[in-house]
Formats: C-alpha cells, sequence, structure tokens
C-alpha cells in the first residue's frame, strides 16, 4: 500500500545511525518481520529514487483523543550514507513522508522447540528486533552482533530488554570480542545439541560467513539482503542476486526486492 | 462544459488517453494493480521480451544520478514461451491494451518474434525495440544506422499485421533520418526517445558504479533532449509520434504533444510514484477543461515556433 506519514521522532542513537519512528495506518500492523518500506525522502526530482528500510520495529501507542483508535506506529533504522539518508536527518516530529509498503516477503519464524540465532552487522541489525520481538515469547534467542567499532553496534539495550541473550564482536575490540562475529558466533554454536534456525542481516561478507557455517552445520537459515533497488516491487529488475540455479544458459536471477529481501540461504549462489 | 476528449488513435488502435506505461518501468502491469488503476491507462508496454529467456548483467545495474538514473539491466525478461502462458492470462483480466515491446540478436529473431507476438490476441500491438544501449546485439546495433533499422522493420513488418511502433535511440547523430528510414519500412508509428547512455564513476573506489561500466541515463534529466527530438520527428514524418522521456507531471505530457507528439509514455516516474501514469492522465484532462479544449487531439503538434 501506499501512505502519508508523520514522524514521531527521529534520534540519532549513534554517531551517523538514526532511529525514527513514523505513523502508519491500521492495515500496516499486518507487516512481517523482515519486511521493508520505501521512502520517498521529498517531494522532488532529486533525490529522484525511493529509498528502501527494514522495518525496525512495529507497534501501537494510545491515542490522545478519548475513544479513537490506537494509532499504528514503525520504526527505521538507518545510517547516513548519502544525500537521501541526510535529508532523512534533518526531518522532525510532525514532518511528513510518503511510504510505499510492506514490501517483499518476511521471515518464517521458527518452530517451537527451536532455538532462534539472531545474526547482525551494523545497520543490519535493523530487521531483526522486529522480529525478536514477535518470536521471543516461544522461544530461546541469542543474538550476535558485530561492527567495526563500537559505534556500530546499535540498540542491543533493547534486544537484552526483550529477553535476547546477546553476544558482541567488534573488529577493534572497543566492544565484545575482538574480531568478527561470525568467529564468536561459531565458537557459540559448536558442539551445541537443541534444535536451532539462523536469521541474519548484514553485509555481504558477513552473510556469506554465517551460509558458509549454516551449510557446514547444517542448521537452516534465513538472510535478508540489501540490494540497490528503483521501485521495490519487481520491475526495474535493478536490484537481482543469483539465485541457486543460475548459470549461463539457465537465468535464475532473484529480485530482493519481491522474491527477498528475505531468502532461505539454500536458494541463493554464494559463489 | 462536457467531459473532455481525451482518446487517440495509433495506427488503428484506439486508446480512451495517450498516457502509456514505458517498457520495463511497469512490469507486466500486473505487479502495479494495487497502486494504480490498471483501467485509467491509455495502454501497457511489457518488459522487452525475446525468443528465450535472457539473464541480463551483472549487478550493479542501477545507479541514481542528479536528477536521473541510469540503468544497465542488460534486457533480462522471461522469453516469449513463458510470457505467453504465465503473463498473457492477466491481460485478458483487463480492457486497456497491452503493447509486447521486443527484440532479437538478429533480424531473422527479430521477425520470428513478430510473427509469434501475432499470434498472441491479448497483444494490441507491437514495440521494436532497435534501441537498448546496454548488449552488445538486441537492439542499439539496429538502431544507430538507417540500413539496418530499415531492414529490421521490414522484417517485422511483413511478419505482422498488428500495428508497428518501432522505438528509437537518441544515441546518432541524425535521428530524424533514422525515423525516415523505419517509415520508409512502413512502421505505423514511432516511439522515442530511449536512453541516453552515460556513466558513473565511484571516486573512493575509483571504478565505475555499473557492472557494465556504461548505462541508459532516464528521468527528468533527459526531458529538454527528448522534447527537441520528438518535435524534429514529428514536424519530418506523417505518421505518428510517441514521445518518451523524463515525463514526471501532466505538463511534462503536455509539452510532448504540443511537440508533436499523439501519446506519450511514462518511465522512470513509475518506479518512484507508482501512480503516476494515472495522475498525469487525468491533469492532462483538468488542463483541457481549465482551458476549454473539447479535445486533446486539437493540442498535438501545436507548439509555435
Amino acid at each position: 500500500m501506499q501512505f502519508k506519514t508523520m514522524v514521531i521522532s527521529n534520534a540519532e542513537v549513534s554517531p551517523g545511525y538514526f532511529r525514527m519512528r513514523l505513523t502508519a495506518p491500521q492495515e500496516f500492523a499486518q507487516a512481517k518481520p523482515g519486511q521493508f518500506v520505501m521512502v520517498r525522502v521529498r517531494d522532488a526530482v532529486d533525490p529522484l529514487l525511493r529509498r528502501p528500510f527494514g522495518i525496525f520495529d512495529l507497534g501501537t501507542f494510545e491515542s490522545e483523543y478519548p475513544g479513537a483508535w490506537p494509532q499504528i506506529y514503525f520504526e527505521i533504522l538507518y545510517r547516513v550514507v548519502g544525500k537521501g539518508t541526510a535529508m532523512l536527518s534533518t526531518l522532525h516530529h510532525g514532518d511528513h513522508l510518503d511510504i510505499l509498503g510492506p514490501l517483499g516477503t518476511g521471515f518464517t519464524p521458527a518452530g517451537p522447540d527451536t532455538e532462534t540465532i539472531l545474526v547482525g552487522g551494523g545497520v543490519g541489525l535493523a530487521p531483526l528486533y522486529y522480529l525478536a520481538k514477535e518470536v521471543v515469547k516461544s522461544g530461546r534467542i541469542r543474538l550476535f552482533v558485530g561492527g567495526k567499532t563500537q559505534e556500530d553496534i546499535l540498540c542491543i539495550t533493547e534486544f537484552e530488554r526483550l529477553g535476547v541473550e546477546t553476544y558482541v564482536a567488534t573488529d577493534d575490540g572497543t566492544l565484545g570480542a575482538s574480531g568478527l562475529v561470525t568467529e564468536v558466533m561459531e565458537r557459540h554454536l559448536k558442539g551445541d545439541v537443541p534444535s536451532k534456525a539462523i536469521f541474519a542481516c548484514g553485509p555481504m561478507p558477513m552473510l556469506k560467513a554465517v551460509a558458509e557455517i549454516a551449510r557446514r552445520e547444517a542448521i537452516p537459515c534465513q538472510v535478508s539482503l540489501e540490494a540497490y533497488m528503483a521501485c521495490g516491487m519487481g520491475a526495474c529488475l535493478g536490484c537481482v542476486v543469483k539465485g541457486r540455479d543460475h548459470g549461463e544458459h539457465t537465468p535464475d536471477y532473484r529480485c530482493v526486492c519481491k522474491d527477498g529481501p528475505v531468502f532461505d540461504f539454500q536458494e541463493l549462489q554464494w559463489v | 462544459m462536457t467531459k473532455p476528449e481525451m482518446s487517440v488513435e495509433i495506427a488503428g488502435f484506439k486508446m480512451r488517453n495517450p498516457v502509456m506505461t514505458a517498457s520495463g518501468t511497469f512490469g507486466y502491469g500486473e505487479e502495479f494493480a494495487g497502486y494504480v488503476d490498471l483501467e485509467s491507462l491509455g495502454a501497457i508496454i511489457t518488459k522487452g521480451l525475446s525468443l528465450k529467456p535472457r539473464a541480463g548483467n551483472p549487478t550493479p545495474r542501477i545507479v541514481e544520478t542528479q536528477g536521473g538514473m541510469l540503468n544497465a539491466i542488460g534486457l533480462q525478461n522471461v522469453g516469449i514461451d513463458a510470457f505467453i502462458e504465465k503473463k498473457a492470462p492477466f491481460f485478458r483480466t483487463i480492457t486497456t491494451p497491452v503493447i509486447a515491446n521486443f527484440f532479437g540478436n538478429t533480424p531473422e529473431e527479430y521477425a520470428e518474434m513478430a510473427e509469434r507476438l501475432d499470434r498472441i490476441p491479448e497483444v494490441a500491438a507491437v514495440e521494436v525495440n532497435i534501441s537498448c544501449p546496454n548488449v552488445k546485439h538486441g537492439g542499439i546495433v539496429f538502431g544507430t544506422d538507417p540500413k539496418s533499422a530499415y531492414a529490421v522493420v521490414k522484417l517485422v513488418r511483413e511478419a505482422t499485421v498488428k500495428p508497428v511502433i518501432v522505438k528509437l535511440s537518441p544515441n546518432v547523430t541524425d535521428i530524424v533520418e533514422m525515423a525516415h528510414a523505419c517509415v520508409d519500412a512502413e512502421a505505423d508509428a514511432l516511439s522515442l526517445i530511449n536512453t541516453l547512455t552515460g556513466m558513473a564513476i565511484d571516486l573512493n573506489k575509483r571504478k565505475p558504479v555499473l557492472a557494465n561500466v556504461t548505462g541508459g541515463l532516464s528521468g527528468p534529466a533527459i526531458k529538454p533532449i527528448a522534447l527537441r527530438m520528438v518535435w524534429q520527428v514529428a514536424r519530418a514524418v506523417s505518421i505518428p509520434v510517441i514521445g518518451i522521456g523524463g515525463i514526471m507531471t501532466a505538463g511534462d505530457a503536455l509539452e510532448f504533444m504540443l511537440a508533436g507528439a499523439t501519446a506519450v509514455q511514462i518511465g522512470t516516474a513509475n518506479f518512484l510514484e507508482p501512480g503516476t501514469a494515472q495522475t498525469i492522465a487525468l491533469g492532462m484532462e483538468q488542463y483541457l477543461v481549465d482551458n476549454g479544449i473539447a479535445d486533446i487531439k486539437e493540442l498535438i503538434g501545436t507548439l509555435e515556433v
């Protein structure tokens, strides 16, 4: 669906990273963890295209008007990387934006008796929080989160407040273990008996390492991908990734926007 | 005043208004059904089709530029068999005419495609792509040389009784010469412009942004060039011209009609606002009402210079 939204808050949660809360219509409450929105940053031709953001959180708050429906809100977590996100970061409470969404596939939560393993890199953590909120009632969750330095580790207090066991790794060792998040995850999962499912979102090298671990340890794994995209609805074919059966004469490109952004890792080519 | 007349006709097929969606920017129509009333459009043009499915180019395939975007998709498409089986049935559920855009690697492939499309009742007309800038074969080689263009269009003409629209490239020295070649080969209409070849560089990596190095520039940045070319071609030929290039608003679309276009195509704008084509059709009608014009056809080619 397409709708106009109002910014409720837009806070810098770490240098260069912002968390924005936006109003949404009632139907938006059906959005699944892992789905995303396309945001029109402003009503002009520059920047021309919408920007995609995973849904970080979704909820309701009581309206100040007696008898009114509770107001649906959602949140995005973003890093200022270019013109579009720089403009977003200047918005305040009461500003308006145009949204397309929720778009794409979402995560399929693990069944009962299965432990949920979340792996996030930097701002890739975003869609995992909403997922954690949805599955926390039904089982154990561990989060492994990584970044270059401590400033890239976002919102872990929120995860801990949900009751998620959180493990941190930074390249420079300024927070948590020193090294890659996938190394920390592998150490923790080794020799673990109960059944698990991995849900990962972050930079491509991290996802590749996660997929390799999932393959080796035979753990079900879903990854959420990021890509340049123009439309978000499967028309421009700008955001494709190679599917499992892709070959020179057997094209098997999948749209990150429509076939994803969440894929079973076995559906994709990782080489 | 009474409702103004918005319909136009191109080579025998009638559209309820002059607003079409450009190839490659609107999928196969179905994708946009939730965001735009498909029954409000003049026509829908499909993603470019080929005999065999095509993988397209490696990624990154798109990048935003100032007031526009570059794409090098490389004609990824499902191929004609899958089109007939999976996409065409949807067209039966709408009354808006569907135009199949297509290309081939050789003139013979163009002819074979035209012949196969001729047999699909859901296809109202064909648009011959001789202008894709992003692949070695299948388009631009035929679109930059008048003799090759003539040969391809002639073969297509002989292979189908459906209206034949030829989509022209702006990446030529003299677009009027190309237009004449297509008219000589008995094309029914011309659509222009396809994208302009461009590139973008990542200064930090010191590399091209697109995997294909170059790509096709579209969006508002190209509108002045498109307007100029439509104006030049429409003055020179007697068949209908369809204006394409950076149309974002009803005003943009009407400018193309003044320059001589009988209809327009909305491309890149569909990506940022999926409802653009519908908004533009309504806006054009409002312009007629506001200016006391009874029929949109009265505007075509009326630019005073």
